[in-house]
């Protein structure tokens, strides 16, 4: 009787627990799905409210072309999102990386104090300091640039990838070094082929993190890009979105909206391992 | 420890190994170029700027104190501040009231947990530029999705404009940020619950204590740096608001929705009153400062622990 009992409780228990967890990610989970199912819609139908979110008169990828065709076209503001976000990966890969080692691995004058340093930008808003972030753009020839929003997504990353990377070199046990040191390796050999493959986890969360804040910034490519050949995506669908280029297609809007999403989705989906690695590294510090 | 190994590492040879360290230097060299051109220099030139009258063109003249004179009568600036701090406090609030169920949703690992977690997840790591562009539509009366369904279920008489007033708009972005954001602080909030060791739980509940006794003894005050950390999180990203408000309101219904970023934007980017820009941001800085020195008053280690 009792065994009966309990085990009842047992099923009520994981049947509340599975409705809670289904609806919840219903609701999570809807406005993503509504948004990519209606962009298959024939362009007539997109202006229509989304009920039902799926295409009913007919599967169609107009809204797609119809976006390509605005201002210098999706595909150009897709190539510079995916310019600058490779770009602010490789470049904040390499110099994080070599400044991770640094800090682990040497004892220099002023060690600590670039540490601080670096590690204190993290505590100021990049937003209070665009204006100058523009001025000192134009003085280097960067100004309205792809290269120049570069060089500021790089920095803004810094702190959190630098940090990540000094962990990881100190997690690595030293003698490892010594035994490769022995066997003749240079400095530079030694990061490359006997340091990097052991803090390689840490490489790609300190990529995923950057190819995501790259990808998905929006106040400073506003602010530093004014040539509309030089807009990123969310810059891009913004103009879009408020009728700069004549009355709003929404059809269009969600068509962007897709392609601004689904890079992240699925990086995360199959890297979300090394993602959370990271934001544990950041709740724990 | 530290001071012995020090020691050691001074008493050894000193010419070839310290040389050898030096190399360190070059290798942290760039980061340093990199913060140092972009973002330490901007730094001092805000603050040198905020004391100058700074036009796009021309030349900029000396003014002293006289933008933050101005700041002081700058009612719609102090308007946009009030409205960001009404923001922060209701939307942490909100966050939190989402998240910490979740988390403790999903802490146990139970059967099909993680795919809860993933999905629970996923709209965070959407940027707030798609997410804003992705709600803009489902907000819109025409072609949106809230207003027409709901006239469509016959809830009102006719399609209600959302973004028209400012309470349903206000609301409007409060469900949109707490659905991109609460996944992210659910992660946040469930390694300080994982962190909790077992047996203390175990423990009080053989000496009969309820969950909700366990809950306020032990619960809450072992996971006061990750509720900390989860709780300046939310409120400094609140407080820096942008992208939304922008994006889904340019700051209306009648200027009602600007926030502090967004008022500065205004004035360097659209008046182009570089110098006051600049005085306004030292402000921001001066408040996001203040926050962080309260954010590790708050993580400090609990005392003999190190």
């Amino acid at each position: 009787m009792a065994e009966a009992m309990s085990q009842n409780r047992k099923t009520a228990f994981s049947l509340a627990r599975h409705s809670t967890g289904i609806i919840a990610s219903v609701l999570f989970l809807a406005p993503i799905v509504w948004t990519v199912l209606s962009t298959f819609k024939p362009a007539q139908e997109a202006r229509q409210p989304p009920l039902p979110p799926w295409p009913t008169t007919g599967f169609s990828v107009e809204n797609y072309e119809t976006l390509n065709a605005f201002g210098d076209g999706l595909w150009a503001s897709a190539q510079n999102s995916i310019y600058v976000s490779v770009m602010t990966v490789l470049l904040s890969v390499l110099v994080s990386v070599l400044a991770g080692y640094g800090f682990s691995r040497f004892r220099f004058p002023f060690r600590d104090f670039f540490f601080v340093l670096i590690l204190s930008t993290i505590m100021i808003p990049f937003q209070s300091i665009l204006t100058p972030i523009f001025l000192v753009l134009t003085r280097l020839g960067l100004h309205n640039t792809l290269t120049g929003l570069v060089c500021v997504y790089v920095t803004l990353q810094l702190p959190f990838s630098i940090f990540m990377m000094r962990n990881a070199f100190d997690a690595v046990p030293r003698e490892i070094e010594e035994a490769a040191r022995m066997d003749g390796a240079n400095n530079i050999a030694m990061l490359v082929k006997v340091m990097l493959p052991l803090v390689w986890p840490g490489v790609v969360t300190i990529a995923l993190f950057a190819f995501l804040g790259a990808w998905n910034e929006f106040l400073a490519a506003l602010v530093l890009m004014t040539d509309q050949s030089k807009f990123t995506l969310p810059v891009m669908m913004t103009a879009l979105q408020s009728g700069r280029f004549g009355a709003i297609d929404w059809g269009a809007v969600q068509a962007g909206v897709t392609v601004m999403m689904v890079p992240c989705l699925i990086l995360f989906l199959a890297l979300q391992r090394f993602y959370i690695r990271g934001l544990m590294a950041g709740a724990v510090k | 420890m530290t001071a012995i190994a020090a020691t050691s590492a001074r008493a050894r040879p000193r010419t070839a190994t310290s040389l050898r360290q030096w190399v360190g230097l070059l290798y942290v060299l760039p980061a340093v170029a990199f913060v140092t051109v972009f973002f330490v220099i901007p730094l001092g030139m805000t603050a040198w700027m905020s004391l100058n009258n700074w036009p796009l063109m021309g030349e900029h003249a000396f003014v002293g104190l006289d933008n933050y004179v101005a700041i002081l009568r700058d009612t719609r600036f102090w308007n946009a501040l009030k409205f960001t701090f009404y923001y922060t406090v209701i939307v942490t609030i909100a966050i939190f009231a989402v998240a910490f169920p979740l988390a403790i949703f999903i802490e146990k690992p139970r059967p099909l947990t993680n795919l809860y977690r993933t999905a629970f997840f996923m709209p965070a790591v959407v940027g707030f530029a798609s997410a804003s562009l992705l709600w803009s539509w489902l907000l819109n009366v025409d072609s949106g999705l809230f207003s027409p369904a709901a006239y469509d279920l016959g809830l009102t008489e006719k399609k209600v404009n959302l973004l028209a007033t400012f309470q349903p708009a206000f609301w409007s972005i409060i469900a949109m940020v707490v659905w991109k954001v609460a996944g992210f602080t659910m992660i946040i909030l469930m390694t300080g619950l994982q962190s909790i060791p077992q047996d203390l739980q175990e423990a009080a509940v053989i000496d009969g204590a309820g969950p909700f006794a366990r809950f306020r003894a032990i619960t809450l005050p072992l996971m006061r740096r990750t509720l900390a950390l989860a709780l300046i999180l939310s409120v400094a990203g609140s407080i820096l608001a942008f992208d939304q408000f922008y994006i889904i309101l340019r700051g209306g219904p009648r200027n009602q929705t600007l926030t502090a970023v967004y008022w500065i934007f205004n004035q360097s980017f659209v008046s182009f009153k570089l110098g006051y820009g600049a005085a306004l941001s030292m402000v921001l800085l001066a408040i996001l400062v203040a926050l962080s020195l309260i954010q590790l008053w708050l993580l400090r280690k609990p005392e003999g622990l190190d």
